[in-house]
């Protein structure tokens, strides 16, 4: 979680995300464990460089120190732990990473050298995540995709929303409410063949029809964020 | 094979009523066997707008419940013979209604009629859901008011969803019906026009009926405008909705007033 202070507003502005972060659980004895990550990583120097690490204890029984000097070892390998999971609190002083709780499991690419890297560029091109909708949205209805772009043939009613992640493309009339870049998506933009909208929002920041000009109204348009400021301007 | 229209709209006051019993009369009139249910328990309007408040002995939720067979409950008009209805009751509520019940006595009379008429009771809750449940089609009733056009939108987004055809995957066909539309205003500006009703519904459009005096005078006398005043306006545009639900190609007009000389000068001596 992260939260930016913003000077011009006085309100923080909290956003919820989530990471996916390789577990380590080290086993005794520590030393051939820690020959193992540095087998690994002797195969693909860097591999966990920037990567969120959460180090599981809870096959080991260490004290303060030996966490300490644990921790200590990764560092010198360029492993940076975020938290640490599956031991007492009182044994993290103030100069260990916090303890963690709540993590769930999730599928993960392999530790092996190489493959993820291509698993990765194979994700990209087969699920570019996108939700097409043949027909209006009408009052009342809510269309909600965090996971990407949503376009919709048709129109979307006065009273509709439409929550995306990514861009939001209206081959209609935007009467309804659009909202992207829902996750802290800031590059996202909403494109619509009419501009009638209720409200407009991108990454949290919104302007409703009061703001919206006048001159604006019943043409193509599209909205972006320009720093803090949502623009809107005419496509022709 | 006998079809099942739900009349509905959202709104309240836009026509639902007036219109269930215009159009079952002018189906009836064409030689269909119509039965037009009531589902407004609670509000029932229909038995008056039909004539047929002083004949209602069991209603809708006695047959749903089981206390009353079906024949039981149907009331014939008296003015034509293969015109039917099913009242609502007065005393309950919409909670008295059953998804299972209702879906009982859809089924038995698809056995008996050619056209099933449910009139929904205006609002998206309980009443309005289960008399669009079942419908094979429905038909969106709107003024020309944009308030009116929000719910009706509103109404079209639930047809897509909350029917039964819409969740085994079908399409319930869509009519919307413009009442209470006047041209003089809507070329003022005064109203919305035809266009931009569409426009917002993106709906085929099954009629226009034309603001009239006459529906007002044949729902006082408990008469459908198809009957009390067939060669009204509104009568005729109704009477042209019914023949396109048939599948006929029926020009679009908005019919007016046929008003002869001397009817133009005593009412401009009356106003």
């Amino acid at each position: 979680m992260d939260a930016t202070p913003q000077v011009a507003r006085q309100q923080v502005r909290m956003r919820g995300r989530s990471y996916v972060a390789f577990v380590f659980s080290p086993v005794v004895p520590v030393v051939s464990w820690l020959a193992e990550i540095d087998a690994t990583l002797g195969k693909s120097p860097g591999f966990f460089t920037g990567k969120p690490v959460v180090l599981d204890l809870s096959a080991v029984d260490l004290s303060q120190a030996a966490i300490a000097h644990l921790v200590g070892s990764l560092a010198e390998r360029n492993i940076r732990i975020l938290g640490i999971e599956g031991v007492d609190e009182s044994k993290l002083g103030a100069n260990l990473p916090p303890l963690l709780t709540g993590g769930r499991a999730c599928a993960i690419t392999h530790v092996e050298p190489k493959t993820p890297p291509v698993q990765e560029k194979n994700k990209d091109k087969t699920k570019l995540p996108s939700l097409l909708l043949e027909s209006p949205v009408r009052s009342g209805q809510s269309i909600v995709f965090a996971e990407g772009d949503v376009t919709v043939l048709g129109s979307v009613g006065s009273g509709a929303e439409i929550v995306a992640g990514g861009s939001i493309h209206i081959y209609g009339t935007l009467r309804g409410r659009a909202m992207a870049g829902i996750n802290g998506n800031s590059a996202a933009r909403i494109f619509c063949q009419k501009i009638e909208a209720e409200l407009l929002a991108i990454d949290g920041y919104y302007q409703t029809a009061d703001e919206i000009a006048d001159s604006l109204r019943n043409r193509p348009a599209q909205a972006w964020l320009e720093g803090e400021m949502l623009r809107i301007t005419a496509l022709n | 094979m006998a079809k099942v229209l739900v009349v509905t709209s959202g709104k309240g006051g836009v026509g639902k009523t007036t219109s269930t019993a215009a159009l079952g009369a002018a189906l009836a009139q064409m030689g269909q066997n119509v039965v037009v249910i009531d589902f407004d328990v609670g509000l029932r309007n229909l038995d008056l707008v039909m004539g047929a408040e002083r004949r209602v002995v069991f209603d809708l939720i006695n047959v749903v419940q089981g206390v009353a067979k079906l024949p039981q409950a149907l009331i014939r008009d008296k003015r034509l013979e293969n015109l039917w209805l099913l009242p609502a009751s007065q005393t309950r509520d919409k909670d008295a209604l059953t998804e299972e019940g209702v879906k009982r006595v859809i089924a038995d009379l698809k056995t008996k009629f050619d056209w099933i008429l449910c009139d929904s009771p205006a609002g998206i809750e309980r009443g309005a859901t289960l008399a669009m449940r079942y419908a094979d089609e429905a038909i969106i009733v709107t003024n020309p008011e944009v308030s009116s056009v929000r719910d009706s939108d509103r109404i079209i987004g639930m047809l897509d969803s909350k029917t039964a055809r819409a969740e085994r995957g079908e399409r319930v066909e869509k009519h919307l019906l413009v009442t209470r539309y006047d041209s003089a205003r809507a070329a003022r500006g005064e109203m919305l026009s035809i266009d931009d009703i569409l426009e917002i519904l993106a709906t085929p459009l099954l009629g226009i009926v034309p603001e009239s005096q006459d529906v007002l005078r044949a729902s006082n006398v408990g008469c459908p405008v198809t009957l009390n005043a067939a060669s009204s306006a509104p009568a005729r545009a109704y009477t042209d909705a019914v023949r396109r639900l048939m599948g006929e190609a029926v020009e679009m007009t908005v019919p007016v007033e046929r008003k002869g000389l001397m009817d133009r000068l005593l009412r401009r001596r009356a106003a």
